[in-house]
C-alpha cells in the first residue's frame, strides 16, 4: 500500500513539475493522471497493490472535498449579496449541462459505431 | 476548576480535533446515505459541509484553524486525482470506442455550462463580475480559479461556486439522468463529470467504476476546453474587462 501511495505521489510530483515548466492550463494532478495512465498502457498490466490502493482512495473521494467545501463559510457575505441569481443559475445550469451532455452522447451512440451496448 | 475550558483551549488549537471531526461527520453522512437507500438529500459532502459549518459558527472557530487540521485530508485530493488513471485504464477500450460521442458531449456540455450559467444569472440581475466568476463553475477548482482570474472574475468567489456546483450535480444529477432514461453508465459518468467535476465524480464512482472512469476523464477534458473557450466567449459577449 505504501509502495502504491509512493507511485501516486511521484506521478503527481512529475505532473506538477510538467505544468510549472510548460505553463499548461491544467492542474498538476490531472497531468499526473494522464502520465500514470500512459505508463500503465506501456506496461500492459496493472499491479494489484496499485489497484487496491487506488480503489480504496477513490471509494472515499467525497471525503476529500469536505475541507475545501467548508471554505464556503468564508464567503457568506459575498454569497448573500446576489444569492438569488447565484443559486438559481447554479442549480439550473448544472442540471441543463448534465442533460445536454448526456442526451448528445446518447444520440450519437445510438447511431454511431459504438451502438451495440447502448441501454 | 475550569478544566473543561482548558481542555477546549487545547482541542480548539490542535489539528487533531477538526481532523477527527471531519472523518466522523463524513462517516455519519455515509451511513445516512447508505441506510436511506442512497437518498440524494443525504449526500455525504453536502451533509458534512452543513454540519461542520454549523459547528464552526457555533464555536466561533475560524476557518484557518479548521483547515489546519483538515488539510491532511485535503492533501489526498492530489494522489486521488492521479488514481483516476486506474478506472480509465480498466475501461480504456470503451473510451476508445466512444471517441466521437465523448468529443461531441464535451463540446456541447462545456459550452452549455458556461452560457447557461452566465445567461441565467445575467437575466436575474447578476453583476458582470458575478457572471465572469460563474463562467468556469463546472471546472475543477484550481483551473477554474485560474480561468476566473484571466477573464476578470473573482477567483475566490469562483472557488465557492465550483464547490456548490459539484454538490448540486452530485445531489441531483443521478435522479435527472434516471428521468431522461439514460441507462449507459459511461454516458452518466461523463455527463456528471463535465457538469460537476470532482464532487460529481465522487458520486459517479458510487454508481460504478465505469461511470467513475468517464467522470474522471471528463474532469481533465473539460478543464482544458473551458480554459481555451472561456476567454473567447467572454470577449464575444462583451463582458470582459
Amino acid at each position: 500500500m505504501i509502495g502504491a501511495l509512493a507511485v501516486l505521489l511521484l506521478f503527481q510530483l512529475v505532473g506538477e513539475i510538467v505544468v510549472r515548466w510548460s505553463g499548461a492550463p491544467v492542474p498538476g494532478p490531472v497531468v499526473g493522471m494522464v502520465l500514470l495512465f500512459l505508463a500503465l498502457r506501456w506496461r500492459g498490466s496493472l499491479p494489484d497493490a496499485l489497484r487496491a490502493t487506488a480503489e480504496t482512495l477513490l471509494s472515499h473521494l467525497s471525503l476529500l472535498f469536505i475541507p475545501a467545501g467548508v471554505g464556503v463559510i468564508q464567503y457568506g457575505a459575498l454569497l448573500a449579496e446576489e444569492w438569488l441569481a447565484l443559486v438559481v443559475s447554479l442549480v439550473l445550469s448544472t442540471l441543463i449541462t448534465v442533460a445536454v451532455t448526456a442526451l448528445v452522447m446518447k444520440a450519437l451512440i445510438g447511431h454511431g459505431p459504438g451502438a451495440h451496448r447502448d441501454e | 476548576m475550569n478544566s473543561i475550558g482548558a481542555i477546549w483551549v487545547y482541542l480548539a488549537a490542535s489539528p487533531l480535533l477538526w481532523l477527527s471531526l471531519t472523518l466522523v461527520v463524513y462517516l455519519i453522512g455515509r451511513w445516512l446515505f447508505q441506510h436511506s437507500g442512497g437518498r440524494a438529500l443525504f449526500n455525504p459532502v453536502a451533509l458534512a459541509m452543513t454540519l461542520l459549518v454549523a459547528l464552526l459558527l457555533l464555536t466561533g472557530t475560524p476557518y484557518a484553524t479548521y483547515f489546519n487540521g483538515a488539510q491532511f485530508i485535503h492533501f489526498l485530493l492530489g494522489p486521488a486525482t492521479v488514481a483516476l488513471a486506474i478506472p480509465l485504464y480498466l475501461h480504456w477500450e470503451r473510451v476508445r470506442r466512444l471517441f466521437l460521442p465523448i468529443l461531441a458531449g464535451l463540446l456541447t456540455g462545456s459550452l452549455t455550462a458556461m452560457l447557461s450559467a452566465m445567461g441565467i444569472a445575467g437575466w436575474l440581475g447578476g453583476s458582470p463580475q458575478t457572471l465572469l466568476s460563474l463562467a468556469p463553475k463546472s471546472v475543477t477548482t484550481p483551473v477554474a480559479m485560474g480561468i476566473a482570474e484571466k477573464v476578470g472574475g473573482l477567483p475566490s468567489l469562483t472557488a465557492v461556486l465550483v464547490i456548490l456546483t459539484g454538490v448540486v450535480g452530485a445531489v441531483a444529477a443521478p435522479a435527472l439522468l434516471e428521468k431522461l432514461r439514460i441507462r449507459d453508465d459511461a454516458v452518466k459518468g461523463f455527463a456528471i463529470g463535465v457538469a460537476a467535476h470532482g464532487i460529481g465524480t465522487a458520486r459517479a464512482l458510487q454508481i460504478s467504476s465505469l461511470a467513475g472512469a468517464f467522470a474522471g476523464l471528463a474532469i481533465g477534458l473539460n478543464a482544458l476546453l473551458t480554459a481555451v473557450l472561456a476567454p473567447v466567449i467572454v470577449r464575444w459577449l462583451h463582458l470582459g474587462p
